[in-house]
C-alpha cells in the first residue's frame, strides 16, 4: 500500500503526541513572527491571560442572620457623588459605573460620541483621553471628566473650565510606566492638529509628565488645577496597580478628591503585547490594597475610589463595591457594548484573518465596527446614537445585576456591600482579596 | 493699579480675583508683594492684564495663561508658564526646570539661565532664554521656537519633532534625531524677530546656529533601535 501524503495523521498518532504547557502553539507562532518580523508585538485590548479576577468570588446572601430585600419593591439606591473632599462642585452619577478615558484618535469620533449619548442617557459620566477634547464629546457627555496626561496633546485650560472633573494620569492598568501610543495610520489630519504633530508619524506619548515627579510635586500641580478653575471641579488621579498601597497613600497625600485604580485587565488602544500581560497585579488584589490605604488613612469614603480593569457584568461591578470601591469605570466592556467583536461583522473580520471574539487589532486603525479607527469609511458605518443606547442598554443591565446582588444582600444602597459578604472560591483569590475561603474562616496571609 | 500683598491675602484670593472678569475688566495693572516662592502665583489668567510680581515664584507661575502679561522680578521654580496658550511671560532672573513646558503660544523671556528640560514638549510657543539652558532641553519639543543665548546643555532637542531651536553657545550634545541645520534667510529673520519680541538688543543675531529634527525616528523603525 502506497503512502498517501495529502491524508491527516492517523488519530492515534496525533494522540500520541503531547503538546507542550510551555511551548504551546501560540508561543511558538509568536517565535515565528518574532523571527521573521524582527519586531515586538504592539495591539490592543488587555491582558488575555487567565487571572485570579472577580469571578473567584461569590456572594454569601441573605438566611436567617441576615434578611435580603424585596427585588422589584424596595429600594436599592445606585447614586454616587465624587469629589466631596475638597471640590465646591461635586459630581453626582446615577450609577456606579463610569467610562473610563478612552483618546478621540484611539477611538472615531462617532464612538466617542456614542460613549457620550449612552452615558447620559443612564445618568454617568465620560473621560477625554490622550488627545484633548473635542467637541462632540462635549456636546454629548453631560459629565464629562478632562484627562491631564504626560503628553499634554490638546492640553487647554479653556477645556479644563469645561470640564465637569479633571483626571491626573499617571498611569494605566494596561501599561504601568508606559505612555500612551497611536500609530501613524491612526494620525488622520484632524487628529495630527489636535495634539500639534505631523500627519501619519507614530506617536509615542512620554511616560512621566513634563513639569513634575513625584508625590511632592504631583501636590503642587494639583493645586495648581484646582487654583486655575477656582476650587469648583473634582480632581481624580489616575493609577496603574502596581505598588498600590502606597500609590493610593500618595495619592491621598497629593490631595486627590478620587482616586482611580486601573488594574492589569485595563484595556489599551495600542500597547506592547508583552507589557500587557507582565506588568501590573491583577484588579482583584489592588482593590484590597487600595481599600486598606484609605482605610489607614480614615480617608475611605472621603477620598472616594473608581476602579476599573476587566468589568464585565454587574457581578464585578458588585464585588468591586462590596471590597470598597465607590464606583467603577469600564472601557473594553464599552466598546463591545457599542458593536466591536459583533458576529455579524464575521465577514469582515474574516477578510482581516480574525473571527469575532477574537480582534484586538484596536491600534492597526482598521475597524469594521468603526470604533477604532480614523478612516471615514469605516466609521460612518457606526450610527452613535443606536450604539449609544445599545451601550445605555448595558448599563442598565450593569446596574441592574449589581442592585440585584445587593439586595440579595439586604442592602439598600450598592455601597452597603461589604468584604463579609464575600467569599473567595481559591486559595489565590482570598489571599488576594483579603476574604476567607468560602466554607473557612481562612484568609491566608492574616492567620 | 492694584497692589495685593500675600503675607496678608491668601494665594486663592489672588487668583480668584485675577480670574473675575469683573475685576480684571476693571483694573489692567496688578502688583504683587512678597511672593517669597509661593506656589501657582497667577495661574489661569484669562485676560489681557499685566501682573507685575516683586521677588521670587514657586512652581508653575503663569501657568496656563492666555492674553495676559506676568514679569517677575526675580527667580522662577519649576514649571514656568507651564502650558501657556498666549500672552507674554517675563523672568529677570533665573527659572528651574521644564520652563515653558507644553506651552501653545505666546511669547516666555527668561533673562538669566533655565535649568534642565526648558520648553518640552514645547507646543507652538517662543521662548527666548538670555542665559544657558540645561540639558535634555526641548526634549520631544513639537512646535514653537526656542532660543538660547548662552550655552545648551546635554541632550539638546532629544527626540524633537517640529519644533526648531536656535543657540548663540556651546551645545553640549545634541538628543536623538535632532541635527544641525543651515541657517536660511527666514531663521535669520526668526532670530532677529525673536530678540526684538523679548526686548535683547544687546544680542548679536549673527551669531545663532539652527538644530531640528532629522525626522528619522518619526516612525518606529527596528533597524533606529539603536537610536534610543
Amino acid at each position: 500500500m502506497s503512502h498517501d501524503d495529502t491524508a491527516p495523521p492517523r488519530l492515534d498518532a496525533v494522540w500520541g503526541q503531547r503538546e507542550s504547557h510551555l511551548f504551546d502553539r501560540h508561543t511558538i507562532h509568536e517565535i515565528h513572527r518574532a523571527a521573521r518580523e524582527g519586531m515586538y508585538r504592539i495591539r490592543g485590548f488587555g491582558a488575555k491571560r487567565r487571572l485570579p479576577h472577580f469571578d473567584d468570588l461569590v456572594f454569601l446572601g441573605a438566611s436567617i442572620s441576615r434578611y435580603p430585600l424585596e427585588g422589584y419593591r424596595e429600594k436599592c439606591d445606585t447614586t454616587v457623588t465624587l469629589g466631596t473632599r475638597y471640590a465646591r462642585k461635586p459630581i453626582t452619577l446615577q450609577t456606579p459605573v463610569t467610562i473610563a478615558g478612552m483618546s478621540f484618535g484611539s477611538l472615531s469620533g462617532p464612538a466617542k460620541e456614542a460613549l457620550g449619548r449612552g452615558a447620559n442617557e443612564v445618568g454617568t459620566s465620560t473621560t477625554t483621553g490622550d488627545g484633548g477634547m473635542t467637541d462632540e464629546e462635549r456636546t454629548h457627555s453631560k459629565t464629562l471628566v478632562y484627562q491631564v496626561l504626560p503628553s499634554r496633546y490638546g492640553m487647554n485650560p479653556r477645556h479644563l473650565r469645561m470640564a465637569d472633573a479633571i483626571e491626573v494620569v499617571v498611569g494605566q492598568g494596561a501599561k504601568p510606566g508606559g505612555g500612551g501610543m497611536l500609530l501613524g495610520q491612526k494620525i488622520s489630519d484632524r487628529v495630527a492638529e489636535m495634539r500639534t504633530l505631523p500627519k501619519g508619524i507614530d506617536q509615542r506619548s512620554a511616560c512621566r509628565h513634563p513639569d513634575w515627579t513625584g508625590p511632592d510635586d504631583l501636590a503642587i500641580k494639583i493645586q495648581e488645577l484646582r487654583e486655575i478653575t477656582d476650587w469648583e471641579k473634582p480632581i481624580y488621579v489616575k493609577i496603574g496597580a502596581t505598588r498600590t498601597y502606597y500609590d493610593v497613600m500618595l495619592c491621598v497625600k497629593a490631595g486627590a478628591d478620587v482616586i482611580v485604580l486601573d488594574g492589569m485587565q485595563g484595556g489599551t488602544g495600542a500597547t506592547q503585547d508583552v507589557f500587557i500581560e507582565h506588568v501590573g497585579i491583577p484588579t482583584l488584589p489592588a482593590v484590597r490594597q487600595a481599600v486598606e490605604a484609605l482605610q489607614e488613612l480614615d480617608m475611605h469614603r472621603t477620598v472616594q475610589l473608581i476602579v476599573s480593569g476587566g468589568i464585565r457584568t454587574g457581578a464585578d461591578v458588585a464585588k468591586a463595591l462590596a471590597m470598597g470601591a465607590d464606583a467603577v469605570a469600564i472601557g473594553s466592556a464599552a466598546l463591545i457594548a457599542l458593536g466591536d467583536n459583533h458576529p455579524s461583522l464575521a465577514d469582515a473580520y474574516r477578510r482581516m484573518g480574525t473571527v469575532p471574539g477574537l480582534f484586538e487589532d484596536w491600534q492597526a486603525g482598521n475597524d469594521p465596527a468603526g470604533i477604532t479607527t480614523q478612516d471615514p469609511d469605516q466609521y460612518t458605518r457606526l450610527d452613535p446614537a443606536v450604539a449609544g443606547h445599545r451601550l445605555a442598554n448595558y448599563l442598565r443591565v450593569l446596574t441592574l445585576e449589581t442592585q440585584t446582588l445587593a439586595r440579595a444582600c439586604g442592602k439598600s444602597h450598592v455601597h452597603n456591600m461589604e468584604p463579609e459578604d464575600l467569599r473567595a472560591l481559591t486559595v489565590e483569590a482570598a489571599a488576594m482579596a483579603g476574604v476567607p475561603l468560602a466554607g473557612t474562616d481562612w484568609i491566608p496571609g492574616r492567620m | 493699579m492694584q497692589t495685593v500683598d500675600l503675607d496678608a491675602v491668601p494665594l486663592r484670593d489672588l487668583n480668584a480675583r485675577l480670574h473675575d472678569p469683573a475685576q480684571v475688566g476693571r483694573i489692567a495693572d496688578w502688583r504683587v508683594l512678597h511672593p517669597k516662592g509661593r506656589h501657582n502665583i497667577a495661574v489661569g489668567l484669562d485676560a489681557p492684564v499685566t501682573v507685575r510680581i516683586d521677588g521670587h515664584v514657586g512652581y508653575y507661575c503663569a501657568g496656563m495663561n492666555q492674553h495676559a502679561t506676568v514679569e517677575v522680578s526675580g527667580h522662577a521654580g519649576v514649571g514656568l508658564a507651564e502650558n501657556m496658550m498666549s500672552g507674554r511671560v517675563v523672568v529677570h532672573g533665573n527659572a528651574s526646570q521644564s520652563a515653558g513646558a507644553t506651552a501653545h503660544g505666546g511669547l516666555l523671556v527668561i533673562h538669566g539661565d533655565a535649568a534642565a528640560r526648558c520648553a518640552i514638549s514645547l507646543k507652538g510657543a517662543d521662548i527666548v532664554v538670555r542665559g544657558s539652558v540645561g540639558p535634555m532641553s526641548a526634549f520631544m519639543a513639537q512646535a514653537g521656537r526656542l532660543l538660547v543665548c548662552g550655552d545648551a546643555g546635554d541632550g539638546l532637542g532629544d527626540s524633537l519633532y517640529e519644533a526648531v531651536l536656535y543657540v548663540a553657545g556651546r551645545v553640549k550634545g545634541l538628543g536623538a534625531d535632532c541635527v544641525e541645520q543651515p541657517m536660511e534667510d527666514a531663521d535669520r529673520a526668526s532670530v532677529a524677530e525673536l530678540l526684538a519680541a523679548a526686548g535683547l538688543d544687546d544680542v548679536d543675531p549673527a551669531g545663532f546656529r539652527r538644530y531640528g529634527s532629522a525626522r528619522e525616528l518619526y516612525t518606529f523603525k527596528i533597524e533606529n533601535v539603536g537610536a534610543y
